[in-house]
């Protein structure tokens, strides 16, 4: 339906997908690239489709029953959707960090670790180097070093997030997703967590799912706008906010929707 | 087109745009004034036309102020954005031929003041200051109603302007060649008409932004051909 935008290498490439939960199809025909190494959000209003289309990228549906999915996801080339695809494998590419900030009921350092045993053997001193590198990345290293041992929970609501998503990337994925990441949170954690989103994007590709539309013009490259369930269109950040090509798109980002 | 879901934004941008085009309208009596005078020599309402000249100055800096509290509110996107975006602009441009309009009453009156001006040149004036009296109108007409095939138009009246104006140049020359008493004059003559041109590339100027406003393109420093592609495409 939209004009297709192609990469030379994406990082993920979706092929005709089609999602249900039961009967009821959430996600229609979606084909779309996209870009490694770059921030492409999605947007567009309640019910469009935009977090279910994110979750299929580590097929976190199949935890629910009645959720299924149809067509093609290819992460590399490999099609994740294939039954034969090894999931735990997936997921270790394949991060999430979600809309609240979930930290495990354990000490800050067993939160990162956790996630890094259950992929990887390290000696004391490489998880202790791990722990350290993905606080560093999380930029929560300094706030935490000297109270490694106190549990998860006793941080901020903008600390936890940075907690998440350095438990994210300590098992080193190749790709973030962040599902609403900074709904929950205040504006300067928020400024905080997009500064931290436009470093990651160096080392690993990003898909943010975002309400707020000025967040998906600040942090992205590339914005997908849906609705309905269908893919409306994908361009360049710039490009979706000064010039969309379609006019639903249009009425979406300057507020004439409904 | 479909409404904002907040009505209060709809109505700021179609005030911002009422007040555009009102400021407009003001600029266009100002030329008009400016020219008429000149060509029947009457002082009074050239000395109106300079006393005039603050309200134009007012209207910018208060369009401008509105922007600047638009933008800070609503953060506006896609159309909005460019219609912002291109109402600074406009209005700069706006604000640049009322000063233009001010300068041609001040010169005239200025000639005037010496003694009665040639006939003929003061009519290539004339007639150049019509034409650009009428782009103006026509690139208003054209924010007026969002039309770039109008705005389009306009761009290559401009030419004419230019052409019109070497010519008056050649006239002037001649003049001053002939009668060395007549340089003053013929340098006054020659500042008046160069106004006019200048308000004529102010309206092209504002041609531009209509372009830009409705098809997203900025065809300004483009080629003729590659405007008119981009406003009928």
């Amino acid at each position: 339906m939209s004009e297709e935008l192609h990469f030379d290498n994406p990082k993920l490439k979706v092929n005709g997908l089609n999602f249900y939960y039961g009967k009821y199809q959430a996600i229609k025909s979606v084909s779309m690239d996209i870009p490694a190494n770059k921030v492409t959000a999605f947007i567009g209003p309640s019910g469009c489709g935009k977090s279910t289309l994110l979750r299929t990228f580590n097929r976190l549906y199949e935890l629910y029953p009645g959720q299924r999915a149809e067509g093609e996801i290819r992460l590399d080339g490999d099609n994740i959707l294939d039954k034969a695809q090894d999931i735990t494998l997936l997921r270790a590419k394949v991060g999430m960090v979600f809309q609240k900030p979930t930290p495990f009921p354990m000490s800050i350092y067993d939160n990162i670790s956790f996630g890094v045993r259950l992929y990887e053997n390290l000696s004391r001193g490489e998880m202790d180097e791990r722990i350290e590198w993905a606080l560093t990345k999380a930029a929560l290293w300094k706030e935490v070093k000297d109270k490694l041992n106190q549990s998860g929970n006793s941080l901020s609501g903008g600390q936890q997030q940075r907690l998440c998503i350095a438990r994210g990337i300590a098992i080193k994925p190749e790709v973030l997703l962040l599902d609403e990441p900074c709904s929950a949170l205040d504006p300067i954690s928020t400024s905080r967590i997009e500064e931290l989103v436009d470093e990651l994007k160096a080392d690993y590709t990003v898909v943010i799912v975002t309400h707020n539309m000025q967040q998906a013009a600040r942090v992205s490259d590339y914005t997908a706008y849906m609705y309905l369930g269908e893919l409306i269109e994908f361009g360049a950040t710039d490009n979706i906010f000064i010039k969309p090509k379609r006019k639903e798109t249009e009425d979406y980002i300057t507020g004439r929707f409904g | 087109m479909t409404d904002h879901s907040s009505k209060q934004y709809d109505i700021e941008l179609e005030t911002l745009r009422s007040r555009v085009l009102e400021m407009g309208g003001l600029v266009e009596a100002q030329i008009r004034a400016a020219v008429d005078g000149l060509a029947s020599g009457d002082l009074r309402a050239l000395d109106h036309v300079v006393a005039e000249d603050h309200r134009v100055n007012a209207l910018e800096v208060s369009i401008d102020t509105e922007c600047s509290q638009l933008i800070a509110r609503r953060q506006p996107a896609a159309g909005d954005l460019r219609m912002v975006l291109a109402v600074i602009k406009i209005v700069t441009d706006l604000e640049r031929i009322g000063d233009e309009a001010a300068k041609i009453a001040r010169m005239g009156k200025q000639s005037y003041s010496r003694a009665r001006m040639p006939s003929t040149p003061v009519a290539a004036v004339k007639h150049v200051g019509d034409i650009a009296l009428g782009m103006l109108r026509k690139a208003l007409d054209a924010l007026a109603r969002l039309d770039p095939v109008a705005a389009a138009s306009i761009v290559r009246e401009d030419f004419a302007i230019d052409e019109e104006f070497r010519a008056i140049v050649r006239q002037l020359i001649t003049f001053m060649m002939e009668d060395p008493r007549t340089i003053s004059q013929s340098l006054e003559i020659l500042w008046i008409a160069k106004a006019i041109e200048r308000i004529g590339d102010h309206s092209k100027n504002m041609a531009e932004q209509v372009i830009y406003i409705v098809k997203g393109t900025d065809v300004r420093h483009t080629t003729v051909e590659e405007l008119e592609r981009e406003a009928l495409g």
